[in-house]
């Protein structure tokens, strides 16, 4: 066991309450306040994984969402299990299981390490060039690199847990619990403005609020004791909500926002029983303070990724916050006065700092005069040349830098250290603001990219650190005074605020730090994750790639889980050196949500299983239920496919019924077909102008058949429409085309001919439809409607009678889709199951049979009758489906008329509508296949598709529709249907197939 | 995702409407009289601008009404909001 690496002093951790956990099967201990980064290092572990490509080992590098190293699985549940998630943001519970990724068999033993020995032949754009070629090894290929490059595995087992979503609405929202966010919610909460302060930690006041240092006073107190008390505070503000452990991951348009709460997951298992997991957050804000703060860089030198080697806020973090040292003798490498905080902190906690590496030439700021006194030596104008150690630093060797920075000069000195601090600057975190639209600046004293507020979406500001402001007092004053503009304020409560603080007044920035190596033989890490060096962007540059986003892509660098949050501005910066461009003239890459990985659960919400979409059942559905249906979705529709009996196939099931529906009779549920109730003295004038065929001299009581185009010619819908009175008739549309036919007929009504004296009502919820067919029918409808007269000549097809079942009004249209004597009954949807049950007593004696879609498909097949969307697909007019007939040639206009004769409509050799019959009658087409004439051509030509295909029990052979090139002149040809292991030959036909004088309608 | 102030029912979430693209693109009212050239004008030939685009809009879950929206494409920023037959706004 090693040795703990806990002070006892602390603030934020509760020393109190142990935590057992356990990391790769090892059973350790943290305290309740921990995160699993530090409950490690406390356990003195620091190799947590490998690297991606080289499986170098590393180790935990930061303390927040930017780490790239300590990507970790949680749980060996297999339906929670989650891959990636960084232990730094993982509070520590009792119980937790912890598992290293990307190492095989164990993060000490690493077989895929040997790539680290091969690393020459990785360079830049390894996994393009190699596996790229040729196409038949990607199979192969394949395998290894996901098994050897797996980041985690996926939970195999549903989730169970609950997620949520709730929208939020309110004057400000405020992003970040640092200063800047607590004194920008604050004064918009004095103001009474309705206020959301959303923080992603569990405790609120970012650095500052374990900054204990005389070099940074407000008010003369401590910073953190000052911003303590105004934390403190906030409760007093009923108007301000504080949602915690949430993260903003999406900044849309007109202040849209969605952010993560995270619920349970810092809980013991046992806790969570019934809680909701995550809840997602949907926040429109008429005002948005953005005050994100940034994160410290890291420095790109030779073998800069070893496990022990850490940002330096962070080790300040991990000694301040939560009484973890990162190590016994620390070394400190910086560009920047930041670091000497970390310095003064770890010092005050009796951990030794042996030296400071300091790129610049000097610095008299308070703080580094502070570290000066407490006697740490600093090396300035030096560089680290390498590292040494291979799961844990051991040693660095470092030299002096050239004044120009591109060189090192003068002897090597070897330094022992088990832990080193780097910092390389602040990066502003402006994710969410350009996620919003905003444009950034690039402001050259601190080598970072701000927000340009003449490029800012209105309604919403970036303040502190995240605007590019670091120094504490002008961070402070900066952020009131530019709040107070943004909320309109007169005077605050923070107008007299003193600030005190170290000011930096040294700067020297390199991006890439010279070794006493060439370039060629060392490892400077910028993507830690990815394993990009410096080395693989210059290849890249070398090898013509210019755009960032290429560069990007190339060399993986900033494609990893921590989306370049780190190292995408040395990237840059790289770049910017090699070609001579300015950073600010060569842009970033762009940066899109989520900031954060989201899990599913959040996204979904509650909408999974039968929540995941709506589910329109009919009036009689339950009927189908109990009578053993099986149902096919039809848009939302749940309709009944067909009506399995004893051990049925669908096949058998589907034959017997649509033998059944043309001996004596059939009954189905046509109620979703789509119904819209058309009034208004223009009615008639309407039909006319959006089908194709004439409906002014429809008289009252009849039915007749229309086709709908689009205005390019093509057949969109159809559908039998009925003229219940002079000004009134009641249309049908296809299931799944009943909602977009009516907004298309709304959308001609309001805006082409508003002076149509029209009203559409969708009705189809409100009437449901009961269709009997077959010889015996009328013998059913008889005796369910004894008064109905329905001899031919009172009742004959295509014509409708008002009537009565009970005493409930319905309406009988006698129009038929299987090509049978048929009658659909309409009645309000109330009674629609009541009756369908009398229909089915009625009809006993008459052997009906209830009926689903696929018979219905059959039936009306064996008569050639289309269906739009199976036999259509949006390329075909009237005349491709042989329904010439339909078209009123004498009407002026209609909807799509004058595509029909554009110079590509009237081709002849467009896709047409033709029946199939193969040359042996059992052998049953797969619809969608194809259909050619020269089987030895190559490239073989495809003249069309099998659109419809069954076997017909009345025919007792098997049928077909396609669409083929040319078709209608070509009855009688012979083609080949090719599949994977024949060739069935077909001869074309007319479409329809069975009783061709349709002598079976009066019947 | 934007907000739109529907003329009839006031400012609602974009989710509620649908985009029926360029706005004032009157169907001809003799379209017989037309050559093919100039009906593919109509059928097919739509403005796909970066920057101010006027657009139709229908409220579908909503009043179910149409009109029309001048849209800045390249921020999302609505201009202005006007029913249907009513003059565009001067650029
Ligand atoms: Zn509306």
């Amino acid at each position: 066991m090693s040795k703990s690496l806990r002070i006892n002093k602390n603030n934020f951790i509760d020393q109190t309450i142990r935590v057992s956990f356990k990391f790769n099967g090892q059973k350790l201990f943290g305290f309740k306040g921990d995160t699993l980064a530090s409950a490690l290092l406390a356990n003195d572990i620091h190799l947590v994984g490998r690297s991606f490509k080289y499986h170098r080992p590393r180790g935990i590098m930061t303390c927040g969402s930017e780490e790239p190293n300590a990507i970790i699985q949680i749980g060996n549940d297999p339906s929670s299990t989650e891959p990636n998630v960084r232990a730094t943001e993982i509070e520590l519970y009792e119980g937790l299981e912890s598992f290293s990724q990307n190492c095989w068999p164990s993060v000490n033993f690493d077989i895929g390490g040997i790539n680290n020995f091969l690393s020459p032949l990785l360079p830049a754009g390894f996994y393009y060039k190699t596996f790229m070629w040729p196409a038949s090894f990607w199979e192969k290929y394949e395998f290894f690199i996901r098994h050897s490059a797996g980041l985690g595995k996926s939970p195999t087992k549903p989730d169970t847990d609950l997620y949520d979503h709730q929208y939020a609405h309110c004057d400000v929202l405020v992003i970040g619990g640092g200063i800047s966010g607590i004194l920008s919610a604050k004064l918009a909460a004095e103001k009474g403005l309705n206020t959301i302060l959303i923080d992603d930690k569990n405790c609120l006041g970012g650095s500052t609020i374990y900054q204990e240092d005389d070099c940074f006073k407000i008010n003369n107190e401590y910073s953190n004791k000052w911003l303590k008390k105004e934390i403190d505070n906030l409760k007093n503000y009923p108007n301000l909500l504080i949602k915690k452990r949430t993260s903003v991951a999406a900044f849309h348009g007109y202040n849209y926002l969605l952010a993560k709460e995270n619920l349970t997951d810092h809980l013991g298992i046992n806790e969570r029983k019934n809680k909701i997991r995550q809840r997602l957050w949907k926040i429109r804000a008429k005002k948005v303070v953005i005050a994100t703060g940034s994160i410290e860089r890291p420095l790109i030198f030779n073998n800069n990724d070893r496990p022990g080697i850490l940002l330096n806020s962070s080790i300040k973090k991990y000694i301040d916050f939560f009484g973890v040292k990162s190590g016994n003798e620390i070394s400190l490498f910086t560009n920047n006065d930041s670091t000497y905080e970390t310095a003064i902190s770890l010092n005050k906690s009796g951990v030794k700092v042996n030296t400071i590496i300091d790129i610049r030439e000097n610095s008299n700021s308070t703080l580094v005069k502070k570290v000066q006194k407490i006697g740490i030596n600093i090396l300035w104008s030096h560089t680290i040349v390498n590292t040494n150690g291979y799961k844990r630093i051991k040693s660095i060797n470092v030299q002096k830098l050239s004044a120009d920075g591109e060189n090192v000069v003068g002897k090597k000195i070897k330094i022992n250290c088990d832990c080193l601090g780097m910092s390389g600057g602040w990066t502003p975190m402006v994710h969410l603001f350009t996620q919003s639209g905003g444009k950034l600046k690039f402001k050259d004293e601190n080598y970072i990219f701000i927000p340009d507020i003449n490029k800012s979406p209105s309604d919403q500001i970036s303040v502190g650190s995240c605007n590019g402001i670091f120094e504490l007092d002008d961070l402070i004053t900066n952020t009131i005074k530019n709040i107070k503009i943004f909320l309109d304020l007169d005077k605050t409560i923070y107008d007299n605020l003193n600030v005190i603080c170290s000011k930096e007044t040294e700067k020297r920035n390199i991006w890439l730090l010279p070794s006493d190596k060439p370039l060629s033989k060392t490892k400077p890490f910028l993507d830690f994750q990815n394993d990009s060096t410096a080395k693989d962007v210059k290849l890249a540059l070398r090898e013509g790639f210019k755009s960032i986003e290429h560069v990007k892509r190339y060399t993986t660098t900033g494609m990893g889980t921590d989306q370049g949050k780190l190292s995408n501005m040395h990237a840059l910066g790289i770049i910017a050196d090699t070609t001579g461009t300015n950073m600010g003239d060569l842009g970033t890459t762009t940066f899109r949500p989520p900031f954060t990985p989201l899990t599913f659960g959040s996204i979904v919400g509650r909408n999974v299983g039968e929540f995941f979409d709506h589910i329109r059942k009919t009036a009689i559905h339950d009927w189908h239920v109990e009578n053993n249906a099986k149902f096919e979705n039809v848009g939302q529709w749940k309709r009944a496919w067909y009506f399995p009996k004893n051990n049925e196939t669908m096949f058998q099931a589907v034959q017997r019924e649509s033998k059944a529906a043309r001996d004596n009779a059939g009954i189905l549920d046509a109620s979703t077909l789509g119904k819209i109730d058309i009034q208004g003295t223009d009615a008639s004038e309407f039909l006319n102008r959006v089908y194709t065929n004439a409906w002014s001299k429809l008289a009252i009581g009849k039915c007749r058949y229309g086709l709908m185009l689009n205005e390019d010619g093509m057949v969109y819908d159809d559908g039998v429409t009925t003229r219940l009175g002079e000004n009134h008739y009641i249309m049908t549309t296809t299931t799944g085309g009943a909602a977009n036919v009516l907004s298309k007929l709304e959308d001609y009504l309001q805006t082409e001919w508003p002076e149509l004296d029209v009203y559409l009502t969708t009705v189809t919820d409100q009437y449901s439809t009961i269709s009997i067919c077959g010889p015996r029918s009328k013998n059913i409808v008889k005796k369910i409607i004894p008064d109905l007269d329905l001899s031919d000549a009172n009742f004959p097809h295509m014509s409708f009678k008002n009537s009565k079942i009970d005493n409930v009004n319905c309406r009988v249209m006698r129009i038929s889709f299987t090509g049978e004597h048929s009658y659909e009954i309409n009645i309000q949807s109330n009674y629609a199951k009541d009756v369908w049950i009398k229909c089915m007593d009625a009809g006993k004696e008459f052997n009906i049979t209830p009926y689903g879609t696929e018979t219905m498909h059959l039936l009306r097949a064996e008569k050639g009758f289309i269906i739009t969307g199976q036999d259509t697909d949006g390329t075909l007019t009237p005349s491709d489906l042989q329904m010439d007939w339909i078209i009123g040639k004498k009407k002026y206009d209609f909807i799509g008329k004058r595509s029909l004769y554009r110079s590509d409509t009237i081709r002849d050799d467009r896709k047409q509508l033709v029946g199939l019959l193969t040359e042996d009658p059992l052998e049953v087409l797969e619809e969608g296949a194809q259909l050619v004439e020269d089987i030895n051509k190559k490239p073989i030509e495809m003249l069309g598709h099998v659109t419809s295909s069954y076997f017909s029990p009345n025919l007792k052979k098997s049928i077909a529709l396609a669409v083929v090139r040319g078709g209608k002149k070509m009855k009688g040809k012979k083609l080949i249907v090719p599949m994977e292991n024949k060739n069935i030959n077909v001869t074309i036909t007319d479409t329809v197939f069975y009783d061709k004088e349709n002598k079976r309608l009066n019947a | 995702m934007f907000i739109i102030n529907c003329p009839y029912c006031g400012e609602r979430d974009q989710s509620e409407f649908s985009c029926g693209g360029e706005a004032h693109i009157e169907r001809p009212k003799q379209p017989t009289e037309l050559s093919d050239d100039q009906w593919a004008e109509y059928l097919f030939m739509r403005k796909n601008i970066k920057g101010i685009q006027f657009e139709r809009w229908n409220h579908a879950h909503g009043c179910r009404k149409w009109f029309n929206v001048v849209r800045d494409t390249s921020n999302d920023k609505i201009h202005a909001v006007y029913k249907m037959g009513e003059r565009p706004p001067l650029k």
